[in-house]
């Protein structure tokens, strides 16, 4: 992946090509390998007025292979990595590109606000002035009132991505922050502030998947399987949903996936999960069944997900910290999980002789999630 | 602006304008919002129009420092999602302080505009 950060005067192809060089590389192959490629963007035909992005990312890392370019918002590539894993899986291909691309920098805040919204309801809620941190805020005052707490949880969250990116060359947020820097920041959307909120960044991320036979044949490094696919989907507009403190998406995404992986939520030792705000962490662990509903909002307090706790989340920095350029975070979060399992992760020695890790990637208020389990290759 | 114009939302804003705010029901009770062509929790398709309830109740609400760009000279302002018994919406809270704003409070329909565009918006009683 390249560094997630503000790259505005960088075209989406020069990213995405750095990512993909960068995977071919590290999988010890060329472009020509390249059977397919799947490639998650979210508003590259807004920011950069740039359509059929496909192909235009294979050219760029040197591939005419069949391009797929797949948008379902902040879940783009989670969706991306998902198709590629299927048709390794079904014996259709036996290299795979998943990646993903977003520009957000080049356009002003206000530009950049209004590009996020659009992955909400235009007549529902757009129109009424529900930009993309008032969505979740919704949720977050929602989970307080049903559940309980209250900022301060909230902060030790983002203190904690914080914390977990400051050695992650590629965060786009290398800073150490304190639960008061959260909870006095300027409020973006109450109950949420500007550092309950992840970045507008810039990047791309890229993840070659092969099958089996093909790693064997080829005497390749491949020390992590994807073992688990799932996918959930929701009513599109919050206020269509039995709740507005739960996502039955990721849910439904996580039973999916454990089931094919053959494993139970007790068995992860590492996690990825879409915090794009600090409440979605919450409302993640919560629909993984990693805690009981209205437990994860005291786990970072707790010290329980913190990288010194029995089941560390978001060791990268998460969207926090690392930052979101949209379209890339899903096979970001791959890419880091399965460095996490390799040991190659510069936060790989927060964790002992991992076996199972779980990324969990979200569009929208979650109308789409992905969840992934990988497994250490035996 | 970007359009999403849709006119069987205009004629949902129209009625609300007029006073006579309606939803879509099915044989089954199941109330939704339009435009819509089936039931979305059951699938029927014989949809039809019922007087929505005058008032409902805020669930959950947000003060909005950092504006949609459209809002921009209207910031703060508060979006809620209010439960008006068949089906839920979502609003823009105007007239009132958003100090002044609680889960529980009973709220009923308008409709406000911003560049040229309507939405739904709620007022107090």
């Amino acid at each position: 992946m390249t560094a997630f950060g503000e790259h505005p005067d960088r075209s989406g192809r020069d990213l995405f090509a750095e990512a993909g060089l960068a995977a071919l590389e590290d999988a010890g192959l060329t472009p020509d390998d390249v059977d397919e490629v799947f490639y998650g963007n979210f508003v590259g035909t807004l920011s950069e007025n740039q359509g059929h992005q496909g192909p235009l990312m294979s050219e760029a890392f040197g591939s005419t292979a069949p391009a797929k370019r797949i948008e379902g918002a902040c879940a783009s590539s989670g969706l991306a990595i998902r198709e590629a894993a299927r048709v390794v899986r079904n014996g259709e291909a036996d290299v795979v590109v998943a990646g993903g691309m977003e520009r957000m920098t080049n356009m002003d805040t206000a530009g950049a606000t209004a590009s996020l919204a659009v992955a909400a309801d235009a007549l529902y809620e757009v129109r009424p002035g529900v930009t993309f941190p008032a969505a979740y805020a919704l949720m977050a005052r929602a989970y307080f009132e049903q559940f309980g707490g209250d900022r301060t949880d909230l902060a030790h969250i983002a203190v904690k991505n914080h914390e977990n990116a400051l050695v992650n060359d590629h965060a786009h947020l290398q800073t150490e922050i304190s639960v008061d820097d959260v909870t006095e920041a300027p409020t973006v959307a109450d109950p949420l502030g500007l550092y309950d909120a992840c970045p507008i960044s810039d990047g791309a991320s890229a993840v070659i998947l092969t099958s089996d036979a093909y790693a064997e044949h080829h005497d390749l490094d491949a020390p992590v399987a994807i073992t688990g696919s799932g996918q959930g989907g929701d009513r599109m507009a919050l206020q269509d949903r039995d709740s507005f403190a739960k996502t039955p998406a990721t849910r439904d995404a996580a039973q999916e996936a454990y089931d094919d992986a053959t494993v139970v939520p007790d068995d992860i030792d590492v996690a990825e999960v879409h915090d794009c705000f600090t409440i979605a962490e919450v409302l993640a662990l919560e629909a993984l069944d990693l805690y009981e509903d209205g437990e994860a909002i005291g786990a970072a307090r707790r010290g329980e997900t913190t990288r010194d706790g029995p089941l560390p989340v978001n060791l990268s920095g998460g969207l926090k910290a690392k930052g979101h350029p949209v379209g890339a975070t899903g096979t970001a979060q791959i890419a880091a999980v399965a460095k996490l399992l390799a040991g190659t992760h510069p936060r790989a020695d927060a964790l002992d002789s991992p076996t199972v890790g779980l990324a969990q990637n979200a569009g929208g208020t979650v109308a789409s999630a992905t969840v992934h389990v990988l497994e250490v290759v035996e | 602006m970007t359009d999403t114009s849709d006119s069987t939302f205009a004629s949902f804003l129209d009625a609300i304008e007029a006073g006579n705010p309606f939803y879509l029901t099915c044989p089954n009770d199941h109330g939704s919002l339009p435009p819509k062509r089936i039931c979305p929790e059951c699938t029927e398709q014989t949809l039809s129009k019922e007087s929505l309830p005058e008032t409902g109740e805020i669930v959950t609400y947000t003060n909005v420092a950092v504006p949609a760009p459209r809002f921009r000279d209207d910031s703060p302002y508060v979006t809620a999602i209010a439960d008006f018994g068949p089906i839920t919406l979502t609003g823009q809270l105007q007239g009132v302080d958003s100090d002044d704003v609680q889960i529980g409070q009973t709220v009923q329909l308008t409709v406000g505009s911003a560049d040229g565009e309507r939405f739904v918006a709620f007022e107090r009683p």
